[in-house]
Formats: C-alpha cells, structure tokens, sequence
C-alpha cells in the first residue's frame, strides 16, 4: 500500500487543484475559440468536443485529399434514401427547373438561386471520397459552387458562427462552423463525374463537405440560414443527426 | 528469482519491518497505484472500445484493400454476421437495429481516455524506473544466452513458482512491450487514419498504409491482436492463480511477501 505522507497530501492536493483550474481555463478558451460542438451536452460531450477542439485546430486551412480521374470509382454508390416528398416529385417532374436555394438569416442580401443562377457562379471540381460512417466509401468528381463565392454574393454578417442547411426533406437539415463553410472545398454541388449530379446522390443540389464523413453532405438542399444561435435550430445540437444519436462533428 | 532493484525496496522493507507490528503487506506493494489505476481504467476503455467496435463493424461486416470500398465493389473478405444496415447484402433475412451513433461517441470517448490514460502510463513509466526495471528484459536476459534459458524456461504452461509474482518474466515483457509500443501505436495510427479531417491535415498517414479502407482493415486486424493479447493474458492470470494476481492489481497486495 501507498503510505500517505504529509508531502505527498500536499503534491496530490496542488496538482488536483492545477489540474481542476487547467480544465477550467481549457474551457474558458474552447468556449471562447468555438471549439466547443453544439452536441457537447450529455455523456459523451467530452468526447465530442475533444474530437471536435482538435481536429479544428490543426484542419481550419487543410485540404481533404484530392484522387486522380483514374481513381474515380466505376459505380459511385447511391446510398438508400427514404421516400421523397411530393414537392421533390413535382419539381423533379419538371427537371428542377423551379428548383430554388433560399440564403438568409445573418446575411445582408438575402437571395434565393436557381440551379442555373448557381452555375453562373465560378465552377469548381474536386476528385474527393464519400466516407460513410458505416465503413463504405466512394471516389467521385464533383462539381460545384465553391459556397464561399456564394455567401460573398449575400454578404455574410460579420457575427455568424454557423452554416445551417437544410433538404426539402425536411427530417434533415444541419450545420456546419464557418471555417467549413468558408473551406475552398465546400461546394454547392450540382454536377458529377461531368453530369448532373443524379438524385441517388444528391441531385439537384447537395452540400459537399469533404472532411467530414458522408452523412454531414446533406442531399436535395433547398434553404441556408447564417446564426449566431445554433441552439435556435431543431433541439439545440447543430444539426438532425444528434436527435438521432449521431455526432455533429462527423471529421472522424 | 526476485527482482534486482526494485525487488530491493519490498525486500529490505519485510526483513526490517517483519519484526514490528506492521504486516508485510501494508508496506510491500505489488503493483504501484498508478499501475494499478492505469491498468483497469484501461481494461474498461478496452472493453467499451471492443463492443462498439463490433457494432460499428456490423453496419458493414465487409473488408476492402487500397482506397475505396462498399457494397458494388469485390471485398478483401466478409464476416459471416447480420448486419444493422439493409443496404448490405448478408444472406441473413433480417437487419440488425442500428448502434453505430453511441457506438461511435463511446468509441472515440474511450479512444481519448485511453489515450490520456496510456501517455500517463508511458510518462511515469520513463521517470520512476518501471519501463527500465519492469518491462525491458532482466538484466541476466539480456544475453542472448540469458534471453533464449529464460525463453525456454517459461515454455509450456507450467504454474509459476510463487516467487515469480513480484516480477514480470522475459515473455511476459516481451508481450507487454509489444503491446504498449506496437500494438497500441498501431490501433491509434490505423484509426486516426480512417478520420477525413485527420488525414486532410496529415495525408501521409493514410498513404503510407495504403488507402483509407487499408486503414480499416489493418485496424480491425491490430484490434484482433490485441484481443488475442487479451485471451492470453487472462489465460496466464488463471494459470498463476486468478484471485491473488487480480487481488494484486487491484488492492497492490501480493499473496505471499517478495523473496519467499
């Protein structure tokens, strides 16, 4: 057995304290920096938002990792999707002519696009993977609007913290910080592998976020709204996929 | 054959103190504290590390090799279980329900105390003398010939004598280093190296193993290791007699003083 001496009582109390006072500050700066994940409530909040803090630390200006055209994968994997609303239906009937992006919240233009206004945006492509977090995975082209060239069009409000984006599904929305969505590689995407994006994989429009795993790239998005209150949204935890007892911080 | 330095302590201790009032085993300790807490904060992470992971695994018991993988593309192997996604062809008729969002919070959760709890473990290891006296051979194993006599001598199952039980033997460190050093550097690197932004931050660390399904599947293998570590040691610890080696871990007590 360890015997307590008066020394090592006083050691153990100091380092308690410093350690107890370091978690305190580490708090203080996470809240302060934005590390801290709008799902950081609950049992696994420490988890989440460690993974969360250091990830964002080191990856606020990395680039995902880019695959020549030979890696495309053949058959780019439509995952299942769940029946589609009527109004999807309709606007599908009509090859998504009337389909719209509405942009508001802390925005000072808010707009609404069609998918051919987007394209008059600067087109970008990226040869990225879409990881699930089930273990499958897929290389594809995208192509796109860079969001940020987007949100400049709007004239984002120098106090939003939060990209929250929305499917005309409307179980699914979510949100993303804004050094994701400022990232050169966060895309409005409306085409792949040198087409249209297809609906099993998102089209019209879907929200490619390549360092994040397949499931933050919300499919069908028809609404952006900039917050500086993420808790405004849903129950409060950033995004569908914590209501459903998913991670919103999905970069590993 | 007691420990040389570190046996000395717990020696000296019961010679000098067997005499007074204060009993052996309030003065000798078997397993420091830190070893001691270390070591079940770690078996519990493990655990909670190694259900998850299997349920992870269940939404999609498929293994590929290099850069991409999923249901349209030819596995490296499957495993024969059901699995929580309808998407994946099984040859079961059912889905199993879906785990995988706890199952990934307590996953990374555990993956992070484990962690801590592991460079705490190494730290103290380096700086009080248990990696030098505890873990690397014995100073008479490392000879080759002293390395291959004490091979030898602890091939088979034989129970060890009881005087062993104040020291680690060769294999048994050998184990131990294997696992600390490689093992669990390895399930780290493999994990981290499935994570989209880790990569984007440090790309090397998938390509060097090959592609982002590479790195699963060498995760799931270095996971298999470790759980065979796991078989054996629990194996070992009934060999040697369960309740006084986990007494041992848990309370520090050893069932007879060291030296005897």
């Amino acid at each position: 057995m360890s015997r307590f001496s008066r020394r090592k009582l006083i050691t153990t109390g100091l380092a308690a304290t410093a350690g107890a006072a370091g978690l305190g500050v580490a708090a203080r700066l996470a809240q302060k920096y934005g590390l801290v994940p709008p799902d950081h409530g609950g049992i696994f909040g420490l988890g989440e938002t460690l993974n969360y803090a250091s990830q964002r630390l080191v990856t606020v200006h990395s680039l995902a990792r880019e695959f020549r055209p030979s890696q495309i994968s053949k058959r780019p994997l439509a995952n299942e999707i769940p029946p589609l609303p009527d109004a999807f239906k309709r606007l599908q009937a009509e090859g998504f002519a009337d389909w719209r992006l509405t942009i508001d919240g802390l925005v000072d233009r808010p707009a609404s696009f069609s998918i051919p206004q987007l394209k008059s945006f600067p087109s970008r492509s990226q040869i990225t993977m879409v990881q699930c977090e089930e273990g499958w995975s897929y290389i594809a082209e995208w192509i796109g609007a860079p969001l940020h060239h987007v949100l400049d069009a709007v004239g984002v409000q120098p106090h939003a913290k939060y990209v929250v984006y929305f499917s005309i599904d409307s179980n699914w929305w979510d949100s993303i910080d804004m050094a994701d969505a400022l990232h050169p590689q966060t895309f409005l995407t409306y085409g792949m592998n040198g087409g249209d994006l297809p609906v099993g994989n998102g089209g019209p429009l879907r929200l490619r976020v390549p360092r994040q795993l397949g499931y933050k790239s919300v499919k069908f998005i028809n609404h952006l709204t900039l917050t500086d209150d993420i808790k405004r949204f849903g129950k409060g935890l950033g995004s569908a996929s914590p209501e459903g007892g998913y991670a919103w911080y999905a970069g590993i | 054959m007691a420990r040389t330095e570190s046996a000395a302590a717990p020696l000296a201790a019961s010679g000098q103190t067997s005499a007074s009032s204060v009993p052996v085993a309030a003065v000798a300790s078997r397993h420091s504290l830190l070893v001691r807490v270390t070591h079940w904060i770690t078996t519990l992470c493990f655990f909670a590390l190694l259900i998850t992971g299997a349920e992870i695994v269940a939404s999609h018991p498929r293994f590929y090799w290099g850069e991409t993988g999923n249901v349209l593309t030819t596995p490296l192997f499957k495993i024969p279980i059901p699995s929580s996604r309808a998407l994946v062809p099984t040859g079961y008729g059912y889905v199993l329900p879906d785990q995988n969002g706890w199952s990934r919070y307590l996953h990374f959760q555990s993956a992070w105390i484990v962690i801590l709890t592991g460079l705490l473990y190494i730290l103290s290891a380096f700086f009080t003398g248990h990696l030098r006296d505890d873990l690397l051979p014995a100073k008479p194993d490392r000879s080759l010939r002293g390395f291959a006599a004490a091979i030898a001598a602890h091939s088979g199952f034989k129970r060890p004598p009881e005087a062993e039980a104040w020291s680690y033997n060769l294999p048994q460190r050998l184990a131990y280093l294997f696992v600390i050093f490689v093992l669990f550097p390895l399930v780290i690197w493999t994990g981290l190296a499935m994570s989209p932004s880790f990569v984007s931050a440090f790309p090397f660390t998938v390509n060097l193993l090959g592609g982002q399904q590479s790195a699963r599947t060498l995760h799931f293998f270095v996971s298999l290791a470790l759980v065979l570590f796991l078989l054996v040691h629990v194996g070992m610890v009934f060999l040697a007699g369960f309740w006084s080696r986990t007494r041992a871990m848990i309370s520090g007590r050893a069932a007879t003083p060291p030296g005897n």
